[in-house]
């Protein structure tokens, strides 16, 4: 900065207060923090592919998983995604905005630019919880065999996916609530799936028009890249493999593959969710600052710049996330 | 202010009159970039996802290159590395390409061998 004083005649390069690289310490010392998280998210993502290349034939389709978009009902795969995307680059341009600003020592423009900015990123952390939220609690439910493999329901004619719920039978059973003033030691009792195994199998033995999709995914052919279809028989075969029914997914089991995959979906969106939280609290505070002038007292907005450069590399995950998560 | 910017993208094809401007044109282009790639996720048209260039799909180097075409733009003009000295930007990008690129390979490798173990390995898995 040309503003800040330095005796540069009696200084060396290393001896502090220099700028080596022509950059602060502070931006310096950003740039380092952002390699290494970038090394971190890295590690992240190159894990999931490992994960994925070892099953390979098996992994589910991300297409298949993230079909919803919040108030309308269907199918609409990756356009809230592509959504969120969107809306993170704009807040980065809003941000690049305020530090341009900031430039210039336009206190109320930055202002501005950095609201906005804190209102994008709001917005996508928003979204991803709403994903999480839609993602946990599931849509079709499925079964899990004994060899922990999910095996989901396809209507016959349009090879669409069927809910336990539209077929699954129900069959009475005994099974009371444990409750409170039954027990010595009493503890609520945790989440049980709507429907027993036993219920799903006899609802696919009456529906005719149900069948089971395994994972496999074709290899060749026509019907490459798409979810193996059994026939009527396979599938009455296959489902007495079953052992469990799952419902959403959590962090042992989920009912759309791959039990990794609602892990590394959890801890690779969640790493950046918290990223994009931690900066939304930051550019808050910066917010206030520059408000109060502690900026333009200090004769320079570089603080901006530096928050910037943070909010700009959780933008720039996001954009390998988004690839490499969702689309390929 | 020794803000000097560079404001020129696209090799100088494209030359921008303030930094301002420059910032809307990196955002459309980003947009268009992104518009693409959903599409394409989308649709997957049988042409690119049938062939294969070195053992992955098109469609997968397509979204791998549109990846790191963005990611380009967004650090050389939003982290604004393009007004940076051309020391501190090797600094900064060529260490995490250079490691991650080790990582990857290694890892990649490592999973399609063991891919290979649980299918032709004798070891039963999916029962």
């Amino acid at each position: 900065m040309d503003s800040s004083v330095t005796t540069a005649s009696e200084e060396n390069v290393w001896g502090g207060g220099n700028k080596p690289l022509n950059a602060s310490y502070g931006k310096l010392m950003m740039w380092f923090f952002l390699v290494s998280d970038a090394l971190t998210f890295s590690g992240f993502l190159a894990a999931y592919g490992f994960s994925r290349f070892k099953f390979i034939e098996t992994w589910p389709i991300a297409d298949e998983v993230f079909t919803h978009v919040p108030f309308f009902h269907g199918n609409f795969p990756m356009y809230y995604v592509a959504f969120m995307t969107f809306v993170l680059i704009m807040s980065s341009v809003t941000m690049v905005l305020a530090v341009d600003a900031g430039h210039n020592n336009k206190k109320t423009a930055v202002i501005w630019y950095m609201f906005l900015t804190i209102i994008g990123g709001a917005i996508f952390v928003g979204s991803q919880a709403w994903e999480w939220a839609t993602f946990i609690k599931g849509d079709y439910g499925a079964i899990e065999t004994k060899g922990g493999r999910i095996l989901q329901f396809v209507s016959a004619e349009t090879e669409e996916r069927v809910a336990l719920d539209d077929f699954a039978k129900e069959i009475a059973s005994e099974r009371t609530d444990h409750e409170r003033k039954n027990g010595v030691w009493f503890f609520n009792e945790g989440y049980v799936p709507s429907y027993t195994v036993n219920e799903v199998a006899a609802g696919l033995k009456a529906n005719d028009d149900v069948l089971i999709r395994t994972e496999a995914i074709i290899q060749e052919g026509e019907k490459e890249g798409e979810k193996t279809v059994l026939s009527r028989a396979a599938s009455l075969e296959k489902m007495k493999d079953a052992a469990l029914v799952v419902e959403g997914a959590n962090l042992v089991r989920n009912e759309y593959g791959s039990r990794l995959f609602a892990d590394f979906f959890f801890f690779i969106t969640g790493f950046h969710g918290f990223h994009v939280f931690s900066g939304v609290v930051i550019n808050i505070i910066i917010f206030f600052n520059v408000i109060l002038g502690t900026y333009e007292r200090r004769g320079h907005y570089e603080m901006v710049e530096k928050v910037g450069l943070y909010w700009h590399f959780v933008d720039l995950v996001w954009v390998f996330v988004f690839t490499f998560f969702y689309l390929v | 202010m020794a803000h000097e910017h560079k404001l020129e993208i696209f090799r100088g094809l494209l030359k921008f009159k303030s930094n301002t401007s420059k910032i809307w044109g990196v955002l459309i282009f980003l947009s268009i970039i992104t518009a693409v790639e959903v599409a394409l996720g989308i649709t997957k048209p049988k042409m690119l996802t049938g062939n294969s260039f070195l053992g992955m799909k098109l469609l997968n180097w397509i979204f791998i290159i549109l990846t790191l075409v963005k990611a380009y733009y967004i650090a050389w003009d939003f982290m604004h590395l393009r007004d940076e000295k051309s020391s501190l930007r090797r600094a900064i990008v060529w260490t995490p390409i250079f490691l991650v690129a080790y990582l990857v390979f290694i890892l990649l490798f490592e999973a399609d061998y063991v891919y290979t173990v649980y299918k032709e390995g004798f070891v039963k898995w999916n029962f």
